[in-house]
Formats: C-alpha cells, structure tokens, sequence
C-alpha cells in the first residue's frame, strides 16, 4: 500500500537462494495430494482481494495509459498520445529530474547509517536498546506530522534552523519556499527518517558475520579500521545491496513529504514536483486519469529498469557466502 | 574492548541520538506557546504553557471522529491482514497443490509494482460501490497483502514439521491444524506483520486523502494536511495536532518494538 511497504517487498526478491526454492521445500512434499481443496480454500480470500484490487488494476491502468478521460467520466482511446505528450512535456523532464536528485540526496544516507550499525554493533556496549529506541522515533512517526514538524523547524522567518545559523551569523534561506534548496532540504528529512530503519537491517547483517573471522584478522595484525574494510563492508554487502535497492524504490516513490511540506500556492512547487505528484495532481486534481496513468506507466518502467541495472552491478560487487 | 574505551562510541551515538530527538522535543516546546511566543527571535525555549493549543486542535477539525477513523482503518486492516495473510502463508508453505509455484510468483508480483499503480483503479472500484467518504473506502482494499503472505509463508517454512505430522495422523482437517497447531506457533510472525500493519496503515496518506474528502470520513494524516491549511502560521497548533496524531503509534512503538524490529530484520534476512 504504501511506500514503504512496497520497500520491504520489493527487496526480498533479492535473495537469488529463495527464488530457486520457489516450487518445493518446506517439507510439503511429504503432505497427502488430497489437501488441494483446503489449499485453494485457503488461498481464495488473499487471492480474490489481491485479484481484484491489485493485479486487475495493473492491466487496467496499462490500459487507462492509452486513453483520455471526458469531463463526465468517460473515457476514449487515443493510442500513443499521452505517452507522445509525456515525453515532450517539460514538466516531467523536470519531475525526473528532481526525483533522480532526491533519490540521489538520500541514498548518501546509507553510509550513516552502516556507521550508526557498527557503532551499535560494538562489543560490551550497553543501552543499545535505548539508542535503538530514539533512532526508530523518526521512522514511526506518521510522515505527514514528520513533514509539518520539519516545516516549522525550516521556516524562514521563525525556524529553529536559521536561528541557529544566525548564531553563526549565516542568514538562512526560506528553506521550504526557495527553489534551490528545497530539495536538499526534503532530502535531509528523508534521510532523517531513513537512518534508524536502514540500520536496523545492517545491524541484523553485522551480527551474521562470526566473530572468529575478526579474531583471525587481529592475530594477523589488522587494525580496527583494517578490519573494517577488509572484513565487515565485504561480508556486509549483501545487506548494503538489499537497502540500496529498498531506498532507491522508496525514494523514487516520495509523496508524503512535498505533499505536506509545500503548499499549491507555494512558489517553488511547480519546478520542484517530484513524479508522484505529478501523478496524484494529473489523477485527483486535474483529473486526467488517462495521463496519469501514463505517468504511473513510465514510473513503473524508471522503477524496474533501475532495479534490473542494480541487479546486474550486483554481480561486481556483492559476495555472497 | 575495555569499558573505558567505549566512551568515545557512546558520544558519537549519543550525537546522533540528540538529532533525532530534538526535533520532536522542539515540537512539544512548540505546541505549549502561545501564537507571540512562537513568533519571537530568539525562540522562547520556556514557554507559557498555552495547553488550550491543544483544544484548538478539536476546534478546528473532527478530531475525534478522524482520530476513530484513523483507529478502525488501521484495526480493520491489520486484523484482516493477520486471517487473510495467516491462512495463504500457511497454504504456502505446507500444503501441496498445483498451480503453488505459479500462484505464488503471481502473488509476488504485486510487490514489484509501486502502488500508483493500482490507485486510479481502486479508485474507480470504490467510488462505483458507492465507498466514498466511508469506513469501507479505507479499510477493504488494505485487507489483502502479498507482503503479509510471504512474510507468514517464510515464517511457516521455519517451524518443525513434526507437531503437525502428529496431529495429521490424529485425522485432523489442514483448516484444524492451521487453527490449532499452527497459528499458536506463528505468534512471532503475526506481531511482526500485526505492528508493521498498524504503522503502516495508520501512517498512510495518499490513498486517505483521495477516498475521504469530508471532515467527518478523514484519517488523521489526511486531517492534519487541512488543519495545515486553516492554521498555516499558527505553529503551536499545527505542533499540538501532529503530536497527538503520531503519539499512539509511539506508544505502540515502545511496547512492541522488539517484534516491529525482528520483522524489518526478518524481511532483510532473506
């Protein structure tokens, strides 16, 4: 449903091992045949619900992607054209190119939060679960709260932020209502949220490499810095690819944020729109569903070749054991 | 490592910590000033304790209309997730059929797509049954989740096979086994996508938004987005409003965090 959601889906099918067990396993080979009633049985509410609401809607917005829609509703097929208006239209030029920046802006989080990871993971360290605690706060919070608090601290006039740097004697910008900085400061509170949860998952990956591998390395006279770069970011890039994709596809995905944080009366809205507004404005705005959808299309299609490309540098750099 | 040593990582921690903090201790800070003193430079870091921000909240929005809203979207669709995703996890992992490895590729591919896709149809489904501006319009499309399926599919494939062989000889039905035998065993996996659930649905805003447009039918992100709009320069307001929309799904957070933590390392683990 939402984006972080498919965030978490959309990485598990990363695991090259899982989709090889896709058929067997788990011990149902041994289970009797006459089970199949139960299992479709089973099966039906989760399949019909999914039938209905998602995977029909996929078609049917392919099929939208190729039609105008009237005033009163209905709609007529005109063959390539939205696609022909997209690809000349400037402003979603300009939207791919603000979502690539924001994505760009807040992937540099990752490496925070592989620091943040391993200086949890230190051995004997105590309150981790506190620490814990206070870095999820950020990522448990409703975005659209997240979004309005961020914009108070941003404020031009009033924020925490400039008067901070007023202190420096920096005169900040209006940061939610200037349109040069505006993305990297949507991107902060990206990353700001992201952290906690991206570390969890590193966290989870560091505790799987064995210690011994570190002990070896000690004897071999391999400094604490050593150590890390020959041993934890190899071993650890499984989970390093896994996040990068999560985030890269959360990211693309970004709504919630420009959504609360800049009002339509806001100046530098229309050169900062990332493409999901562009799709949420076309479809429950200005009601052209048709273009939407063409735009829903061409999303689809940034989201999985980026993914695919993923998968292939993968091959370079990640080590499975 | 010795303990004397550890205090540098403990500072660089508690850096971070602070940063992640502040900003919602500001917020509090916040929403107890009155208008002039959120308005004042330097910042009024002793506040007057304006606690009727608080009231104006419900002034100016169904509050607690949204707020029950927001609490039988996010009930109903995390209770149905845990039935629904429960019982196709189970058929998953356990039970044999045709068609199992296809099903479930296709079950899967719903994870791939980004949920744009689905909403301009969803759309058209809900306001056609006449679900507009109700209960139903938020609930029933987030019922079913191909994420849930797999995440209790996995989870199912890791318990021991040999309680249920037990009770398969016994001639129990797999709809009794699933309810009896298994179900109590999966109570790890269903409060990690139970919490995952709650946030996310109680989180939501794009879909709210779109279906529910009269006061009385929004969810409290939706709600919030409005009161942005009636109360654009009142900061403490606005501050009062996100604080009690977000402070249940904290609550919940600090209660639960053990299992929300397990999920989000269970789905990275493979």
């Amino acid at each position: 449903m939402t984006a972080t959601e498919s965030r978490v889906a959309d990485a598990v099918t990363r695991a090259p091992g899982w989709l090889a067990r896709l058929g067997g396993s788990g011990g149902a080979g041994r289970r009797p045949r006459g089970d199949w009633p139960w299992a479709y049985l089973m099966i039906a509410p989760t399949g019909l619900g999914l039938a209905v609401f998602y995977l029909w809607p996929v078609v049917q917005t392919v099929y939208f992607s190729f039609t105008e829609w009237g005033a009163f509703g209905g709609h007529t097929w005109v063959g390539f054209a939205n696609y022909t208006t997209l690809f000349q239209d400037p402003a979603v030029g300009q939207a791919l190119r603000n979502t690539f920046v924001y994505s760009g802006l807040v992937l540099l989080g990752v490496p925070l939060s592989i620091v943040l990871a391993v200086l949890l993971n230190t051995p004997k360290l105590r309150g981790v679960s506190v620490y814990r605690t206070l870095y999820f706060l950020p990522v448990v919070t409703m975005p659209a709260a997240v979004a309005m608090l961020w914009r108070w601290i941003y404020n031009g006039d009033y924020g925490l932020l400039n008067y901070g740097l007023s202190l420096f004697g920096v005169d900040g910008p209006y940061w939610v209502s200037d349109g040069r900085v505006v993305l990297y400061a949507m991107a902060v509170v990206g990353v700001w949220t992201l952290i906690g949860y991206n570390a969890v998952i590193f966290l989870a990956g560091l505790q799987g490499i064995p210690q011994h591998y570190y002990e070896a390395a000690a004897i071999d006279g391999a400094g604490r810095v050593r150590q890390f770069f020959s041993i934890t970011l190899p071993l650890l890039s499984p989970s390093i690819f896994f996040v990068t994709v999560l985030t890269v596809i959360g990211s693309l995905q970004m709504f919630d944020l420009i959504y609360m944080m800049m009002d339509r009366g806001n100046p530098a809205l229309t050169d900062n729109r990332t493409i999901v507004y562009l799709f949420y404005e076309a479809a429950f705005v200005d009601n052209r569903r048709g273009y939407a959808a063409c735009i829903a299309v061409v999303l689809l299609a940034v989201i999985l070749t980026l993914t695919v490309v993923q998968f292939r540098l993968q091959k370079k750099w990640v080590h499975y054991e | 490592m010795s303990r004397s040593r550890l205090w540098p990582v403990h500072l660089v921690l508690a850096i971070g910590a602070a940063a992640m903090v502040a900003p919602f201790f500001w917020e509090f800070l916040t929403s107890v000033q009155s208008f002039g003193e959120s308005t004042r430079i330097p910042p009024t870091f002793v506040p007057s304790w304006e606690w009727s921000n608080y009231g104006r909240v419900f002034d100016s929005l169904p509050f607690g209309r949204q707020f029950l809203n927001t609490v039988l979207m996010t009930a109903g669709r995390t209770l149905a997730q845990l039935v629904f995703c429960a019982l196709a996890g189970y058929a998953f992992a356990r039970l044999r059929f045709p068609g199992r490895g296809a099903l479930f590729v296709v079950f899967l591919s719903v994870l791939m797509v980004p949920s744009q896709l689905f909403l301009i149809p969803q759309y058209q489904i809900v306001s056609s049954l006449g679900w507009l501006n109700t209960l139903a319009a938020l609930i029933v499309p987030g019922m079913f989740s191909a994420f849930g399926t797999f995440l209790l599919r996995q989870f199912f494939l890791g318990l021991p096979n040999d309680i249920e062989e037990a009770a398969r000889i016994d001639g129990a039905n797999p709809l009794r086994i699933f309810w009896h035998v298994m179900l109590p065993l999966a109570r790890p996996g269903l409060l990690a996508l139970g919490i995952l659930t709650v946030l996310w649905s109680w989180n939501d805003l794009m879909w709210p938004l779109v279906v529910n447009t009269s006061p009385e039918s929004m969810t409290l992100s939706a709600g919030l987005a409005t009161l942005q709009g009636e109360h654009l320069t009142e900061y403490p307001v606005l501050m009062a409003g996100s604080l009690m929309a977000t402070l249940p799904v904290i609550v919940i957070f600090v209660v639960a965090q053990k299992h929300l933590i397990q999920g989000i390392a269970f789905t990275g683990s493979k």
